[in-house]
């Protein structure tokens, strides 16, 4: 596989990415008490696939994964809050840099920084660049939009500790770890 | 298969426009609407949205659910606003012209409702026109469209493997959950949230080591062809501008130009009737 940052394999992962990002958002989301805010699970899928694919392929992701998603949903694309996504999207890939889940190895140590991480970008993300850009476009009350930014934000938080996480170390285990395999002495009958 | 962006092939003036064109009248219209509170041009560009909806030929029943929906969603946002702050005008508009007394601090004023009627006209100013493109926009030449607006041709191809993979990843989606649902995995509202949390991971780990699967196979596809050896490429959906949209976007320009001499104008993004 090649290093530069959109090599074939980067734009494939970001394709299909978004198709698993756009599917769970439409028909995994679990309602929250607030109005017009759900339980993220898509955000789970773009936080593991960002730790396999970097900071870029993770913007672009939840950014093209939500923006298909409020186009094809027909309440109009709500901006303030598909930008928000990509930027979880870069800062998650910020924080997990130099993870080597790809090669089999996501240990306690691994899952602690990861949660930590998406805790970190989940409330940066919904608590100030989506109410932000909400009060900038919208000018809406700024109580309501930091509630229903906390909600929204605090349901993604859960949903990613826990499938995300889930996620990471099923993928670690299913992949053979680098250097698993040992040469066979050959002198050896 | 499943018509996700329930694109309605149709004869018209606005399905022959290209994406390009009409993506890019999408964002400028967006732009427009979102950084203005003029009422009267709100009012204005509910009215135009409404016209070339006529103009695609798509009927009131094509998008029916898909308006009721937004309704839903609107009604249930202002009710929000309302409750959280009922006399958000009276601070926006710097006056109060007090309608009904009301019950404790939820009084009816004249600036409230004014308000509350941006916030309905924004929606309606732009909703129609999403819906428009959404209707009358192959999902094929979108992609196409992206890489005509200067998005590069990489990015682009990610949302055409997007948009090519989505209906597959669905279906896939049902399959697996179906067969989950049947050795007794829970996924309605009778369990509790985590519970539903961790039985959706039983579901996305299968979809998502398929979907792992599925990037080799497509990477190692696209490499063989020779992908990305070059900086452009063509596109088989890609169309060259008509005059049609050159206007198109000249009106989205226009649009954007007018909202912005607006506030410069006016000295704030509020049309302010009561001053």
């Amino acid at each position: 596989m090649s290093k530069s940052k959109f090599s074939v394999k980067t734009i494939v992962a970001i394709g299909i990415g978004a198709a698993l990002f756009f599917v769970m958002a439409r028909y995994l989301s679990i309602p929250s008490p607030i109005p017009n805010t759900t339980f993220g699970i898509q955000y789970s899928v773009a936080a593991f696939m960002t730790v396999l694919y970097g900071p870029v392929a993770g913007m672009l992701i939840a950014f093209i994964g939500h923006m298909l998603n409020d186009m094809a949903a027909g309440w109009g694309v709500w901006w303030s809050w598909v930008i928000a996504s990509g930027v979880f999207g870069v800062l998650m890939g910020l924080g997990v840099r130099g993870m080597k889940l790809d090669e089999g190895e996501f240990g306690v140590k691994d899952a602690i920084r990861f949660n930590v991480v998406q805790i970190v970008a989940h409330c940066i993300c919904w608590g100030l660049v989506a109410p932000v850009l909400d009060i900038l476009i919208y000018n809406e009350p700024v109580e309501k939009i930091f509630l229903q930014g906390l909600v929204g934000g605090l349901g993604n938080i859960l949903a990613t500790a826990i499938v995300g996480t889930i996620l990471c170390f099923a993928y670690a285990k299913a992949k053979p770890k680098k250097g698993s395999l040992t040469k066979e002495d050959s002198t050896e009958e | 298969m499943v018509n996700l962006f329930n694109y309605i092939d149709r004869q018209s003036p606005v399905h022959k426009l290209t994406g390009a064109a009409k993506f890019a009248l999408l964002i400028l219209w967006m732009l427009a609407a979102m950084t203005t509170f003029c009422t009267p041009y709100l009012c204005a560009l509910t009215v135009l949205a409404v016209l070339l909806f006529r103009l695609s030929k798509i009927r009131f029943r094509d998008v029916a659910v898909m308006i009721w929906l937004t309704l839903v969603f609107l009604a249930l946002n202002n009710i929000l606003i309302y409750l959280f702050s009922p006399e958000h005008g009276v601070e926006i508009y710097g006056s109060r012209t007090l309608l009904f007394a009301g019950i404790g601090r939820y009084t009816v004023t004249a600036q409230q409702l004014l308000y509350h009627l941006n916030v309905v006209l924004k929606y309606t100013a732009t909703i129609p026109i999403v819906l428009l493109f959404v209707a009358t926009t192959n999902p094929s030449e979108f992609a196409a469209s992206l890489n005509r607006l200067g998005v590069s041709y990489k990015i682009s191809y990610s949302v055409a493997l997007a948009l090519r993979y989505i209906p597959d990843t669905v279906r896939e989606f049902h399959d697996i959950s179906q067969s989950q649902q049947a050795r007794g995995i829970e996924m309605s509202r009778k369990e509790n949230m985590v519970k539903r949390l961790t039985n959706a991971a039983a579901i996305i780990l299968p979809l998502i080591l398929s979907g792992m699967d599925r990037i080799d196979v497509v990477t190692n596809a696209m490499e063989l062809r020779g992908f990305g050896k070059n900086k452009t490429r063509t596109w088989y959906m890609g169309r060259k501008f008509s005059t049609g949209d050159i206007l198109c976007i000249l009106l989205g320009i226009l649009l954007v130009a007018v909202s912005l001499s607006y506030t410069l104008w006016n000295g704030g993004r509020y049309w302010n009737p009561f001053g």
